[in-house]
């Protein structure tokens, strides 16, 4: 097809381009893919029956700020990379920063406990599953950033993926945190930060294939 | 003076606004400019893939228009993707790139048309000095002789050369004060 009839066909079908746009494809994939991560841990894992006794306890609280820190971070992650030239190290700065400030306060409560309850404060009682839980609730929240972003034009695929993955896993990690049982500063340090980190490596890998454009 | 980037930028925020005519002298314009980028850095073997290329980052430039921020230069977008297109074509025939990668202002070549106006106004300005002054601020200011030299060629003295440059000087910026006031 030559140049001067693409131009004509792209000319013909213009329609104006709302300001808004980008952040309302990253409200729309984001938001179905929250949905979706919801319904699948209602059913699958089932709320936490203390919620109610557990939502007046700092440990609830202390994880889900954490959780939702990690997630603003990386859904903003996400928006900035989507455009042509977008970097995401302000975003990794800040997260590294809140994963050192988190592990510091883990590391004092850790440290000031007895011995004898070190072990359960790191292995809880669901140590196994916890990571691998959060790392299949982020999998539809993938989805719908790397949605988010074939829309888009990222030019650095990598980046992409792991922004698209760290978003997924901590939106997947507040989830994650209405159902787990969990309340230990040191287990949410460790195992709750992994759940956070591997999709981000899993986005990183993937994002080579699938965010081509 | 219309710079390239205020051109395509203007005509891109027109586009984005949904007028149709501009949008067609954007794709237009920035065609041209894809082609001799893209011609410029493929291989004596792959240049019939310019064409596609250029197609390809225009499909792009449409389908992703909406991640253009508007507060950003124009240009630096185009060539980001314009660049993205390049790299993904090497990757996907298995192209190993000879010639380097760049910057933005490779995709617009140097916009010389301020220096050509700045040069028009200079002329119009000496004009209006007289002839003596003008000759000796020609050679000392423009050409870039030195007052010994210009002095030993117009037979005056170096004192009389320093003058005649200092009254043509003073006229210019007399003409210049007049200008600003709107009645020059």
């Amino acid at each position: 097809m030559a140049t001067d009839d693409l131009i004509a066909r792209l000319t013909r079908d213009l329609k104006p381009i709302q300001r808004s746009s980008v952040a309302k494809r990253l409200a729309i994939g984001l938001g179905l893919g929250f949905a979706a991560s919801w319904l699948l841990m209602v059913w699958w894992l089932g709320m936490r029956p203390d919620l109610m006794e557990a939502s007046a306890t700092m440990p609830f609280w202390g994880k889900l700020a954490y959780t939702l820190l990690l997630a603003v971070i990386g859904a903003w992650a996400v928006k900035r990379i989507a455009y042509p030239l977008g970097s995401i190290i302000i975003n990794l700065v800040l997260m590294a920063v809140a994963l050192f400030a988190f592990g510091i306060l883990a590391a004092g409560i850790f440290a000031m406990a007895p011995p004898e309850a070190h072990m359960t404060m790191l292995t809880g009682k669901s140590l196994a599953v916890c990571t691998f839980n959060i790392v299949v609730l982020s999998m539809p929240l993938l989805i719908g950033a790397f949605w988010v972003l074939r829309g888009m034009a990222p030019t650095r695929l990598t980046m992409a993926g792991a922004a698209a993955g760290i978003a997924a896993g901590a939106i997947g990690s507040v989830i994650y945190s209405f159902h787990c049982t969990e309340s230990a500063m040191p287990f949410v340090a460790v195992w709750y930060t992994l759940g956070v980190l591997i999709p981000g490596l899993i986005g990183a890998l993937a994002g080579r294939f699938f965010l081509r454009w | 003076m219309h710079s390239v980037e205020t051109r395509l930028k203007e005509l891109m925020l027109a586009s984005l606004a949904g007028d149709a005519r501009s949008y067609a002298i954007l794709l237009n314009d920035v065609a041209k400019h894809l082609r001799s980028y893209f011609l410029r850095r493929l291989s004596e073997a792959h240049k019939g893939d310019a064409d596609d290329l250029v197609q390809e980052t225009l499909m792009a430039l449409h389908t992703k228009r909406a991640t253009y921020e508007t507060d950003r230069p124009f240009t630096a977008w185009l060539h980001a993707i314009a660049r993205y297109k390049l790299i993904d074509h090497f990757r996907r025939n298995k192209i190993r790139a000879t010639i380097p990668l760049d910057n933005a202002e490779d995709l617009i070549p140097a916009d010389y048309s301020d220096a050509t106006a700045d040069r028009i106004d200079v002329e119009s300005l000496l004009q209006s000095v007289p002839e003596k002054s003008r000759e000796l601020i020609y050679r000392t200011k423009i050409e870039g002789q030195s007052i010994a030299e210009v002095a030993t060629s117009t037979g005056l003295s170096e004192s009389a050369v320093k003058v005649g440059i200092h009254r043509g000087i003073k006229a210019i910026a007399a003409k210049l004060k007049g200008r600003a006031h709107g009645n020059g």
